[in-house]
């Protein structure tokens, strides 16, 4: 079982929070470039479920910038994605409309472990054990 | 063969249950068809023309003979549509109408069979019929085994592959297939790359000879050795078939082994974040690498500085993890017990009697390779014969197979990327038994090489992306060719054949390609002449040139007789006695009379696509 670390918002939980800095970052942005100075939350978007860019975004905010605020997923945000959203980094997800919290829960339950280093593991498997 | 561990297990075991829970919220409606469709992709279910399509992964090409009778059962039990299904299927089929067999008045009528499972240029096997609703069930009984269907589809890093005498030929530098493992491992589920922009497909050579079309791929690994005798990977990145077809770039000369998880990572996250994603045909890796050019090589270096120097190469390779995973490839024990005085009579009778018949010494001549053991010989099990589809092998021919694995290859088999199957560890002594046995079940046609011994896609009969059918007119160019006089006469020849510019029967590499192309809803087909997937035989990968306007399907297989015809009237000797193949003509030549003979076997003049 991996433990879910990440927050799942329901379409509408997510309101502007007063006194939160929140960085929206497009797809199309270099973050080894990006001032992150007093910034809460960095929010990136999947335009479609299918449009990957924002995992190694993600990704590289953490690891490589070592961002320690929020990272959100908007957007187009299933519940199959979830898992990979909080292995890359994401902190938090607002899930796209009509989905249910509650098939979430067992995806992060399936799996005991995964083969790759991710922001969560910092070894590979094979390193781990 | 690698063997899965305790973690392994769990790991397909989960997949194939998270499978059965996708396809549950989908059919209650929970996920949408849209939803549903990478997901189902990336467990290698496709919906096609008729039914759904699997594609099981098969890892660089390497079946236990435990497996191929899982596969063989999937084919019996699973692989079965029910039988309005299939009416329906063989009349749309027909009315398509049927192709002509040259020098004869017979020709080729569709009928679609089933019951079987198909073997793919990258080494997977498909299945055709498998209703979506006994899909989880067929994940889990794979499962069992081993086996999955993680990325054989969907925009992901797709099965890895080696050639097929990995570990066993006599030009190796190194064992590919370990550190193949190792980046099965590596790419299964890995979270940053599953969404990439396009499907990525990565392949291994370790020998001296390219037979693993490594200039074709999206990334390939060569292994080399640097001056100090270090062992690493050449890199080249870029290549692929589709509409532009490429051939890869050299991005680096030299890769310490242990750093090659983190080169890939660079390579393809500078890929994934600017590769295009706005238009399917320019969103491959190669199209990035072409626009981009020495662009891409530097950020893929610095990229790669970071993981190691930032990041502290957090992938770097183990020498206990190289060795846990080499260990399970060491070239097994073949235990060989001295036959009895009645054994050795009997082995005698049929070595004997293989002797005497001179379709044994074709065999040996061409199903046959030698192997770094002296004692040992792989043996090529043809799936190229009259009567069943290139690579496709029935439940009773998976059973049978992996019989013969059992008997005489340790158990071992492996899919090769021509679409037959190889046993890898065949004591010469036993070439006689086995030639018997495989001749018995119809697998010992001694055509591998040769002309029969094509590549084709299942075609317009079963994919819904095909323009045009394939498995008819290479039915048609099969019949033409049965004479084995005039097969081996002809000698040597890649003839290779793909439904759609998908190019899964890889025709820009064929020495003959065939592409089906549509124009105005009827069959209409590409021919080109001198691609190479860059063996010793074929020279530097490169894709063939247009011959000019498609042909009708009824014109096919006569086009291909008349460029066989060209080759047997301008060939010359090959300097050892032999003559030279059909590519080395066509270089010394040129295409023009190729061309002209092609177009003397149209049938009339007429305005053609």
């Amino acid at each position: 079982m991996t433990d879910r670390l990440i927050k799942i918002l329901q379409a509408g939980e997510a309101e502007n929070e007063p006194g939160v800095n929140v960085l929206v970052v497009g797809n199309d942005a270099d973050v080894a470039e990006l001032s992150l100075d007093g910034v809460d939350r960095v929010e990136l978007n999947f335009p479609k479920f299918s449009d990957g860019r924002a995992y190694s975004q993600a990704y590289l905010l953490r690891r490589r910038r070592k961002f320690t605020g929020d990272i959100r997923a908007t957007g187009d945000v299933l519940i199959d994605q979830l898992v990979q959203m909080q292995r890359t980094g994401f902190s938090s997800a607002v899930l796209k409309e009509g989905k249910d919290v509650a098939d979430a829960q067992r995806q992060f339950e399936r799996f005991s472990d995964f083969y790759q280093a991710d922001v969560v593991e910092q070894k590979p498997h094979f390193a781990r054990t | 063969m690698y063997q899965y561990n305790e973690f392994d297990k769990a790991f397909v075991r989960a997949r194939a249950a998270q499978f059965r829970d996708q396809l549950e919220r989908w059919q209650a409606g929970r996920l949408t068809d849209e939803e549903l469709r990478p997901l189902r992709l990336q467990n290698g279910w496709y919906i096609q023309r008729y039914a759904p399509m699997a594609r099981i992964s098969v890892p660089y090409g390497e079946l236990s003979s435990a497996q191929m009778r899982v596969l063989g059962r999937i084919a019996r039990e699973y692989d079965v549509p029910d039988a309005a299904l299939l009416e329906d299927a063989q009349e749309k089929q027909l009315a398509l109408g049927p192709v002509p067999i040259p020098g004869t008045d017979r020709q080729v009528v569709t009928r679609l069979e089933y019951g079987y499972g198909h073997f793919t240029t990258r080494t997977n096997v498909q299945f055709n019929w498998i209703p979506i609703t006994r899909a989880a069930d067929v994940m889990e009984l794979l499962a069992e085994v081993n086996m999955h269907g993680i990325q054989t589809s969907g925009n992901a890093i797709r099965n890895i592959t080696t050639e097929a005498l990995a570990g066993i030929a006599v030009d190796e530098i190194a064992d590919p297939r370990p550190f193949a493992e190792i980046i099965r491992q590596w790419g299964a589920l890995h979270p940053e790359f599953a969404f990439l922009p396009r499907k990525f497909k990565i392949a291994l050579n370790g020998a001296e000879e390219d037979r693993a079309a490594l200039g074709w791929y999206d990334i390939s690994l060569q292994m080399v050795k640097n001056e100090a005798g270090e062992l690493g990977f050449k890199v080249l990145v870029g290549g692929g078939m589709g509409r532009t077809p490429v051939i890869g770039t050299v991005v680096r000369e030299f890769v310490e082994w242990k750093h090659v998880l983190g080169y890939l990572e660079a390579c393809i996250r500078v890929y994934n974040q600017y590769g295009r994603r706005d238009n399917v045909w320019k969103a491959r890796i190669k199209i990035l690498v072409k626009a981009e050019g020495q662009k891409y090589i530097d950020k893929v270096e610095e990229e790669f500085r970071q993981i190691v120097e930032i990041d502290g190469a957090p992938h770097a390779i183990t020498q206990a993890e190289y060795d846990r995973v080499a260990s399970q490839f060491v070239a097994p024990q073949i235990k060989r017990t001295p036959r009895d005085p009645a054994g050795a009579r009997v082995h005698e009778i049929i070595r004997a009697d293989a002797e005497a018949d001179p379709l044994y010494d074709r065999w040996l001549q061409r199903n046959v390779l030698p192997h770094r053991n002296p004692e040992l010989r792989a043996v090529v099990l043809s799936f190229k014969r009259l009567g069943q589809n290139p690579g496709d092998c029935t439940a009773d021919q998976f059973d049978a197979a992996a019989d013969l694995a059992d008997r005489f290859s340790a158990g071992e088999a492996r899919v090769t990327h021509e679409q037959n199957l190889l046993l890898p560890w065949v004591h010469q002594d036993d070439l006689p038994e086995l030639w018997a046995a495989a001749r018995k079940l119809g697998l010992a046609r001694p055509n591998i090489g040769l002309i029969t011994d094509m590549i084709a896609c299942p075609g317009g009969d079963f994919c819904s992306l095909a323009n045009a059918r394939s498995l008819p007119i290479a039915e048609a160019i099969t019949e033409r060719f049965q004479d084995l006089d005039e097969e081996h006469d002809i000698g040597e020849i890649d003839l290779n054949f793909s439904g759609c510019i998908n190019s899964c029967g890889h025709h820009h590499a064929g020495h003959i390609g065939i592409l089906g192309v549509d124009k105005d809803g009827k069959e209409w087909y590409q021919i080109t002449l001198g691609g190479s997937n860059g063996s010793d035989l074929s020279g530097p990968a490169t894709p063939g040139k247009i011959v000019g306007p498609s042909f009708a399907k009824e014109e096919v297989p006569g086009v291909i007789e008349a460029l066989i015809d060209a080759y047997r009237q301008l060939r010359a000797p090959a300097g050892d006695g032999k003559l030279e193949p059909f590519i080395a003509t066509l270089r010394r030549v040129g295409h023009d009379p190729f061309k002209a003979a092609a177009n003397a076997a149209r049938f009339v003049e007429r305005e053609t696509a």
